[in-house]
């Protein structure tokens, strides 16, 4: 293989445009208009752990967007019914088998839908793509309950450290609630999970990110918020999306203090999107799929470079 | 020496953890979507030749390690202090009987070993994968017996014990695998 040639073999390009066509055929049918919106924005997310690739244009500084959420929020806002976009989205520092600094989003927002009906529909599209007929739902709390004996909404903050501390060799007291859950989460219970669709729902209140919260019937507040894992592989979040302009203040000022703390850069608030949610965000559920994960487990491979034309490691594919 | 962030953690980088040096073999990037991310690391502590699994917070760093590794070539014992040359510089280098450890079994003078040097001093000593050695004690040979797969022990100059087939003799050389400690073939 020479280095001028694709990262992906000619077979799994004409897969990738099979599985895209087949993509907008889905929400075609359904009547949800494809947005391409800007990859260019004014401002990037404030999440903690997701950072941007700023760059200068003209004189100015924009971000490459993490994803296409707060543009698409601004067009729901303002009228445009149930909407997708298929396209990049764009991550610093994030590079492994399952990661590339550039990768392609499939996002898509359903108006007055909860998330069940949401996880329905991500099913629907899973079984139009042949992923898989069949799916389970399994609540974060029961995962917790079930591989580390623990309540992750009760146990207390210095229980989570411990349980941490121990499966990582390293410690983690003095970390926060969530560090801890993500910890446990990715050592102690993705490996385990079974194979197949799993949709895993009710999330942590300290992991809503922007995701409406409600109390679950032990009476913990959980945030609506549900993840997809096909075979332990994180494929996509959704949520029932936050519309109280007040509390999303609330929310990107944690998400800046939390950055401060760790010494990251203090993104600006994106305005635009805080006066499209005071003029109003209909009530609706959203959620967004790594397309290149989906692809690369379709065809049983190993590293979502060899479903890329071209990855931004270069890793070449086998070609057999 | 600088410190590596966990974005730089390569296989083959040696970095300071607990306070012993030690050697990356793999780090593995995992990262919920939204959440925290992590390394998982897997090191091997240089001193004790332990395998450790740490998973750090992305970000995180470690102090890196003044570790080298030079062939060299072992000179003698003087009782107290084994002693390695390096071939180009004729520097030299003395282990004591803590970093040799079992290493002095498959050391014979002129041969060269890789020698790990820590802040300039001798770590680890590393002899090639094959030595030769001289048997110098062993029951006599029984003729005739090449078939058998009989083995008995054997005294090498070294001082080794190891297992041979019935058929070798004292004064014969015998080439070892010095990571098992086993017999391969007569030299």
């Amino acid at each position: 293989m020479n280095s001028w040639q694709p990262t992906a073999t000619n077979d799994a390009l004409k897969f990738r445009a099979y599985v895209l066509s087949n993509i907008r055929n889905f929400f075609y049918n359904r009547g949800v208009l494809e947005m391409d919106v800007p990859l260019l924005g004014k401002t990037g997310v404030t999440d903690p752990f997701i950072d941007c690739f700023e760059l200068n244009v003209n004189g100015e500084t924009r971000y490459l967007q993490s994803s296409p959420e707060y543009f698409m929020k601004r067009l729901l806002a303002s009228g445009s019914g149930p909407i997708y976009f298929l396209g990049k989205a764009f991550r610093a520092g994030e590079i492994s088998s399952k990661h590339q600094p550039e990768f392609t989003l499939l996002e898509w927002y359903r108006l007055d839908f909860d998330d069940n009906q949401l996880m329905k529909e991500i099913a629907d599209l899973m079984k139009m793509l042949k992923v898989s007929t069949s799916y389970q739902s399994i609540r974060y709390a029961d995962l917790f309950k079930k591989y580390v004996r623990v309540n992750p909404h009760e146990a207390c903050l210095e229980d989570l450290q411990k349980i941490a501390s121990t499966v990582s060799d390293v410690s983690f007291f003095g970390e926060d609630r969530s560090v801890c859950l993500d910890l446990i989460f990715s050592m102690c219970i993705e490996p385990q999970l079974p194979k197949g669709l799993i949709f895993i729902y009710d999330y942590p209140a300290c992991q809503s990110a922007l995701a409406k919260q409600k109390k679950d019937h032990e009476g913990n507040y959980v945030a609506q918020r549900f993840e997809l894992y096909l075979d332990n592989l994180e494929l996509a979040n959704g949520y029932v999306e936050l519309i109280d302009p007040d509390e999303h203040i609330t929310r990107f000022a944690k998400d800046q203090f939390i950055r401060e703390k760790l010494g990251k850069k203090i993104i600006p608030l994106d305005n635009n999107l805080l006066d499209s949610l005071k003029y109003g965000l209909p009530a609706c559920a959203g959620v967004a799929i790594g397309i290149d994960r989906l692809i690369m487990k379709l065809m049983d491979l190993n590293d979502i470079s060899k479903v890329m034309s071209f990855s931004y490691t270069g890793v070449h594919s086998d070609n057999d | 020496m600088s410190n590596y962030s966990t974005n730089e953690f390569r296989s083959g980088l040696k970095v300071i953890l607990d306070g012993d040096p030690c050697s990356i073999l793999e780090n593995e990037f995992v990262k919920p979507g939204k959440g925290q991310a992590f390394s998982r690391v897997r090191l091997r502590n240089l001193k004790s030749g332990r395998v450790w699994d740490k998973t750090f917070k992305s970000g995180e760093s470690l102090e890196g390690a003044d570790v080298t590794e030079c062939d060299m070539q072992y000179l003698y014992n003087d009782g107290d202090y084994w002693h390695f040359m390096e071939p180009d510089t004729f520097n030299q280098h003395q282990a004591d009987k803590k970093v040799i450890g079992d290493t002095r079994l498959w050391l014979r003078e002129q041969d060269i070993v890789m020698v790990t040097l820590y802040n300039g001093s001798p770590l680890l000593i590393t002899p090639a994968n094959h030595v030769e050695l001289e048997i110098i004690d062993t029951d006599p040979g029984l003729k005739g017996d090449t078939a058998q797969g009989g083995t008995k022990p054997a005294t090498l100059s070294t001082g080794a014990i190891i297992k041979v087939p019935l058929f070798l003799n004292i004064g014969e050389v015998v080439k070892v695998d010095t990571r098992t400690g086993e017999y391969i073939s007569r030299a």
